[in-house]
């Protein structure tokens, strides 16, 4: 599929970016994982984009997702565990001519980056964000994440986890100024590809939940998903995925579902025994916070100099004259 | 309506003014304390703000009880403030109170009892609470007017709320425009400039409010001249510049937009809070941007964010809310990311003493974060300080690509003084950043192999593509799976401030070169500090000081200028054990923050004398400790002399 481009869309020479010029040396993650499938969603996307590699700037915390920066020839920063929001929030506000993408895990996201996840929300800054869900921390082997299934067992949960799993869509939709939720699996990469070009392409924070294997540490933890077509619902409609009869061939439950209808997005999003898949909730009327916040003036010295003085103003004192003033007699 | 065409005929009612002599003095420490939300602060800033213009030296200190709304009349409310005029500089806030003005007895016997008055200090007191209907109250006024006058205050008694109501139907307004008229006519000031400060405070609320005010300061000063026999006239002095009144905070504020950092990411946090307030309000002027983050690790790290992507950003903070942000600074470290943070020090540990000052988070900005994390600290010592080292640190941050944190604390925020008026210049600003395209050759991390520096590049420079990481990683920006790499930039990052320190001048010696004792302080005890030498330096005693802009690193020369005094002592407002103690000796003695630094680069026995009860350390009581010292080095069983 070729994208088209909204900017400058010619590398110098005249051709146009393919996914080869997004790539930047062998990911490191293990055979079968599926960072691999998303780190190629994105180099595509790219592609169809034509995004200028220097204009655009992928943004991640730590984890196994999170090294996914290093693949990317683009600007990208690999910072710290469950910070990559306010980074990329840093970035966005001072640099709106920047495409930003946030990767993300579920211990990076909805553990120890829960405060900004919420918040980025909330902000509704223009970037897309995918939180790579595993349910599992895996580069420090295993241990048990908020969204682990209760009663699996783990590192740290060697006699099954304790408590129900977090569930990050209902979290997300639950936030004031939700303007883009989704939900993808690894396993079905024509509709993440789709998912998320319309996420890069919503102005606000889109956020997209990817179900993904871990190959290493829960190799079957989405068996049954994948062998029973029926825990899937394809979620359609002509402001979401387009309606795709190869696909409904295999996955049979398809609905249609109108994305700005929150109410009927958070019963789906509730939904443990059926995965939605597709775009559960979009809104293109909810302020961005830069566009908000952002000074529109861009900053000069004379700028600069003359709120100075302006302040300085109020704050000056002229020096008067003392004598008259002193009675003396 | 100036004082002199009020002038003794002028009466309201007719009275024969007091012909009281005007006593002319060098200094005064003026207090003005009511409960809280009476408006004695508004009295006290108008009147330093007049003293100012007068040409009068100022210093303000802010006396805050820690509650916003503590009990009325309790000994621990007092709110207000502590106004120190001279005819020379004023540096800090001095001693013990010259004149006090209270609202009523209680808050007034809390400054008694914690030592603030002179002997003799004249007190003015509301006194209204004589006769007031709850027995209790009036016993406790007139026990404390009795003890009072018995320990040899002057005390005057002052109808304050009765001759408001004359004028006003609500007695809790305007009793602050009342007194502030009282201060004018004991100091002999021109009212006009009270009336222009009235104007300008309140010139949002309409000019009901304005001339309700005009008319209550007229008529306190009135009273005062036909009521009260004490006049002082404080010679101005001869500086005849063009000033700026402002605290620590607002010069911060001031400073960040001299500086052309463009964002200001903050949690909000005591005493730090103010500089963002201020900021909010009129950053958006010069293209910036307050951004009030959700905890205080999303604020560095949004600070982080844009300055990777832009110029220079800034967080401000006290110190919780500097621990917090330990992490983030370890990676702006390790990804040579510019960024100012301020820290303005408030009591710990923990939530300490929120409102009150302390300077003890020293070590933690040179030694802070994990592993090695070399970053320069540097420390404000006055409200000038405050502005110029936004302009500073910003440099310095983009330079040599680290954080720079800057130290103030709870004194400097909210302490007001006048300053030279400040003309900007344009290379203060940072200039537009680069967006041209990198060269073929060029990488992330060039580092000069002398100076450790490097060029960084900021998204949106074509060929420039790299992804900035806090593992180790090689001049490309590329992981390091070679430990020779780590090694490497540890070298770099480290030759950095090295490469810093070479530029810094020796810092100048406060009295004579060589001596028996050099005082060594950082931050806010400037003032005190050489107020304190310049006192026993007058008494003859070999006395000099010396205060550090720069912690780390530390200018060359340092070690020279220590070695040439008998002894060597840091004053700090942070916690050193005291040797007299028991169980203190030479192995276990814990130092002051400086000290400890001081002792561990240059191997002199740097001794340290502290206080750390919340309050800016006095001049007085420095030159008590001092004093110790020099006694106890003259003395015959000195294990110096």
């Amino acid at each position: 599929m070729l994208g088209f481009p909204n900017q400058c869309s010619l590398v110098a020479n005249g051709e146009r970016y393919a996914v080869a010029d997004y790539e930047s040396g062998v990911p490191r993650w293990c055979s079968g994982c599926g960072d691999h499938g998303i780190l190629g969603a994105f180099q595509r996307l790219c592609r169809d984009e034509q995004l200028p590699p220097e204009k655009t700037v992928f943004v991640s915390g730590i984890g196994c997702s999170s090294r996914f920066p290093h693949y990317m020839r683009t600007y990208g920063f690999h910072g710290l565990h469950g910070r990559a929001l306010p980074v990329a929030e840093g970035i966005k506000l001072r640099r709106p001519d920047l495409h930003v993408f946030v990767n993300t895990g579920d211990g990076d996201c909805c553990s120890i980056g829960t405060a900004h996840w919420i918040h980025a929300i909330r902000y509704n800054m223009d970037m897309t964000v995918v939180m790579h869900d595993n349910q599992i921390y895996g580069l420090t082997k295993m241990q048990m994440s908020p969204t682990t299934p209760k009663g699996l067992k783990s590192n740290t949960s060697p006699r099954g986890a304790y408590l129900d799993a977090l569930n990050p869509l209902t979290t997300t939709l639950g936030v004031s100024n939700v303007s883009f939720v989704a939900q993808a699996v690894d396993w079905i990469p024509s509709l993440f590809q789709e998912i998320l070009s319309q996420a890069f392409h919503h102005k606000g924070f889109s956020f997209i939940r990817v179900l993904q294997r871990c190959p290493n540490y829960l190799p079957t933890l989405f068996d049954s998903m994948m062998h029973e077509p029926s825990r899937t619902l394809i979620l359609w409609h002509e402001q979401g995925l387009a309606r795709d009869p190869e696909l409904a061939r295999v996955y049979d439950r398809q609905i249609e579902h109108d994305p700005s209808d929150i109410a009927r997005a958070r019963e789906l999003a509730s939904d443990l025994e059926v995965a939605p898949v597709g775009i559960l909730y979009r809104n293109e009327q909810v302020p961005c916070y830069e566009d908000v916040r952002r000074s529109d003036q861009l900053q000069t010295p004379e700028m600069i100099e003359a709120a100075l003085n302006e302040e300085f103003d109020n704050f000056t004192v002229e020096p008067v004259r003392q004598a008259e003033t002193a009675e003396g007699e | 309506m100036t004082a002199s065409e009020l002038g003794p005929s002028g009466s309201a009612d007719g009275g024969s003014p007091l012909r009281a002599p005007i006593e002319t003095v060098e200094a005064h420490i003026v207090e003005v304390i009511s409960d809280s939300g009476e408006g004695a602060q508004k009295c006290a800033q108008a009147f330093a703000t007049v003293s100012a213009k007068t040409g009068n030296g100022v210093w303000t200190v802010e006396i805050i009880p820690a509650e916003i709304q503590p009990p009325a009349r309790s000994i621990a409310g007092a709110s207000g403030n502590r106004i120190r005029i001279g005819s020379h500089d004023v540096t800090n806030g001095g001693d013990a109170a010259d004149l006090i003005l209270a609202f009523n007895d209680q808050v007034l016997l809390g400054r008694v009892r914690a030592g603030e008055l002179r002997p003799g200090c004249i007190v003015l007191l509301e006194s209204k609470w004589k006769d007031d209907s709850d027995p209790d109250v009036a016993k406790q006024y007139n026990d404390a007017i009795e003890y009072l006058t018995r320990e040899g205050y002057r005390v005057y008694e002052i109808p304050i709320e009765a001759e408001c109501l004359k004028y006003v139907a609500n007695p809790k307004r305007g009793r602050n425009m009342f007194a502030l008229g009282i201060l004018n006519s004991v100091y002999g000031q021109d009212t006009e400039l009270s009336c222009d400060h009235i104007r300008y405070t309140f010139a949002k609320k309409g000019d009901d409010v304005v001339d309700g005010n005009i008319e209550l300061l007229e008529a306190g000063y009135r009273w005062a001249r036909d009521n009260l026999d004490i006049r002082f006239c404080v010679p101005p002095s001869s500086t005849r510049e063009r000033q700026i009144v402002v605290n620590g905070n607002t010069a911060l504020g001031l400073g960040i937009m001299a500086s052309g950092m463009e964002v200001c990411s903050m949690y909000p946090i005591t005493p730090a809070t103010s500089a963002s307030h201020y900021l909010s309000d009129v950053f958006r002027k010069a293209g910036g941007t307050v951004h009030q983050a959700e905890d205080e690790i999303a604020a560095c790290c949004f600070a982080i964010g844009a300055s990777y992507a832009g110029k220079c950003a800034v967080t401000i903070t006290s110190g919780p809310g500097y621990s917090l942000k330990q992490e983030a600074l370890g990676l702006a470290v390790m990804a040579e990311i510019p960024l100012v943070v301020v820290n303005v020090q408030r009591g710990g540990p923990s939530t300490g003493q929120p409102t009150k000052v302390e300077q003890g988070d020293l070590l933690t900005a040179v030694f802070g974060s994990h592993g090695d994390a070399p970053k320069i600290v540097m420390a404000a010592a006055s409200i000038e300080d405050c502005f110029y080292a936004m302009i500073t640190a910003r440099k310095l941050a983009e330079l040599y690509r680290t954080p720079v944190i800057v130290l103030t604390d709870a004194n400097l925020a909210t302490a007001q003084q006048p300053i030279p008026r400040p003309e900007f210049r344009a290379e203060w600003a940072a200039p537009p950043f680069d967006q041209s395209p990198v060269g073929d050759d060029s990488a992330p991390y060039d580092w000069d192999p002398k100076t450790g520096l490097s060029d960084r590049f900021l998204p949106g420079r074509p060929s420039g593509m790299h992804t900035l990481t806090g593992l180790a990683h090689d001049r490309h920006s590329r992981v390091a799976y070679d430990p020779e790499i780590n090694h490497e930039g540890l070298r770099r990052r480290s030759l950095k401030l090295a490469t810093f320190q070479k530029a810094l001048q020796t810092p100048r010696v406060h009295g004579d070169r060589e001596g028996d004792l050099l005082v060594v302080g950082w931050g806010s005890t400037k003032g005190a500090i050489e107020e304190a030498v310049d006192r026993l330096r007058s008494e003859g005693c070999s006395v000099s000081s010396l205060h550090l802009k720069f912690l780390q690193p530390m200018a060359s020369g340092l070690g020279e200028i220590l070695r040439r005094f008998t002894r060597v002592m840091t004053v700090e407002i942070s916690w050193c054990d005291d040797l007299q103690e028991e169980m203190i000796d030479e192995d276990n003695r814990r130092y002051s923050n400086l000290a400890w630094l001081l002792r561990g680069r240059y191997l002199v026995d740097v001794d340290c004398w502290s206080e750390v009860k919340g309050q800016p350390i006095k001049p007085g009581s420095i030159a008590r400790a001092v004093r110790a010292r020099l006694d106890d080095l003259h003395s015959p069983n000195s294990r110096v002399g």
